[in-house]
C-alpha cells in the first residue's frame, strides 16, 4: 500500500502546473486497484475495464479537487466505486437499488468450517490453479456488500480506515463485513481443500 | 478467561488483522495451543488471504494497461474541458 508521500504530492502539483504527461506515472501504481475495484462491483471484465478507464479519466479531470485529506489511492478508489455503482445501476435498473442494504440485516451462519487435516495439505497445494479458480468463483458469489469490503481490504490491501472512507461506511461496519466475508470464503473453500488433500497423499503413496 | 471455540471464531478476523487487545490475544493464543480445530481454521483462513493477495489469483485482462494509457494519452492531448463535468 503506497502512501501519498512527498513524491506523489510533488507529482500532483507538477501535473496541475501543466506537466500533464506525468499523470501516466501517477496512475501507474494504482491501475490494478482501479480495475479490481470496479470489477468487484460489476463482475464483468469488459464493464470493469471500461469503468476503470472512466474512473482514471475522471480522476485526471478532477485532480485539482484532490486536497490530500485522504491518500490519493483512497480518493481514486472512491471514484472507481462510484463508477462501478453507476454501471451496476444502469445494468440492473434502479428498482433493485436497495437490495444491498437488506443484506446487512440478514442473519446468516458465519461459523467457519472445521477441517481436521488442513496441516496435511502441502503448501504447494496453494500453487494449484484449481484453487485460484475456486477462490475467484467464491469471491464473485459473495453478497455485494461483503465482496466490496473484502476486495478493498484483502485484495487491494487498504487498511480498515481507508476502506471505510472509500465506501462511506463506519470502521465497525468494515470489520463486521470483512469478518463475514472471510468466514464465508473459508467455508466455501474447505470442501475443496479436503478433496485436494487425499489426492496428494495417494499420489505420494504411489510414488514411493 | 478460558475461551471456547465459538468465541475464538468470532474474533478470528480481528485476530488475523492484529486488532484485538493484548488480553484477548493472549487468551486466543492459549486456546490455539491446545485446539487443533481452531488452529486449522485460522491457518486455512490465513492461507485464503495469502492466495487472495497473490497477483496471479485475480489477473487483469491482457492489454489492459496499454489500452488504459492509450485512452489517457488521448485525454491528455485534448484541450481542457473542465466545464463538462462540473
Amino acid at each position: 500500500m503506497q502512501t501519498t508521500g512527498a513524491n506523489e504530492t510533488e507529482l500532483i502539483a507538477r501535473i496541475l502546473g501543466g506537466e500533464k504527461e506525468l499523470f501516466h506515472d501517477l496512475i501507474r501504481p494504482y491501475e490494478r486497484m482501479a480495475y479490481l475495484t470496479v470489477y468487484s462491483i460489476v463482475k464483468n471484465e469488459t464493464e470493469a475495464e471500461d469503468g476503470a478507464q472512466e474512473a482514471v479519466i475522471s480522476a485526471y479531470r478532477h485532480l485539482a479537487s484532490f486536497r490530500g485529506e485522504a491518500k490519493f489511492s483512497t480518493w481514486l478508489t472512491t471514484i472507481a466505486i462510484n463508477e462501478g455503482r453507476k454501471r451496476l445501476r444502469k445494468a440492473r435498473g434502479a428498482a433493485e437499488d436497495s437490495i444491498d442494504e437488506l443484506a446487512e440485516e440478514k442473519e446468516g451462519d458465519y461459523t467457519p468450517a472445521p477441517l481436521a487435516d488442513w496441516r496435511e495439505i502441502p503448501l504447494e497445494a496453494l500453487e494449484r490453479k484449481e484453487l485460484r479458480e475456486a477462490l475467484r468463483v467464491a469471491v464473485a458469489e459473495l453478497p455485494d456488500i461483503y465482496r466490496e469490503v473484502f476486495t478493498l481490504r484483502d485484495l487491494e490491501e487498504l487498511n480498515i480506515v481507508e476502506t471505510a472512507q472509500a465506501l462511506g461506511i463506519t470502521t465497525g461496519a468494515v470489520k463486521v463485513r470483512l469478518h463475514r466475508a472471510r468466514i464465508l470464503l473459508q467455508k466455501r473453500l474447505v470442501p475443496f481443500l479436503k478433496t485436494m488433500a487425499p489426492a496428494r497423499r495417494s499420489f505420494f503413496g504411489r510414488a514411493r | 478467561m478460558k475461551l471456547d471455540c465459538k468465541h475464538v471464531w468470532e474474533h478470528i478476523s480481528e485476530y488475523i488483522d492484529n486488532s484485538v487487545d493484548a488480553k484477548l490475544r493472549e487468551d486466543i493464543e492459549r486456546h490455539l495451543e491446545h485446539c487443533e480445530i481452531c488452529s486449522a481454521i485460522l491457518d486455512s483462513t490465513r492461507n485464503i488471504l495469502i492466495l487472495t493477495a497473490d497477483d496471479r489469483t485475480f489477473e487483469l485482462p491482457v492489454g489492459y494497461s496499454e489500452r488504459l494509457h492509450e485512452r489517457l494519452a488521448k485525454e491528455l492531448a485534448s484541450p481542457e474541458q473542465d466545464s463538462d463535468d462540473k
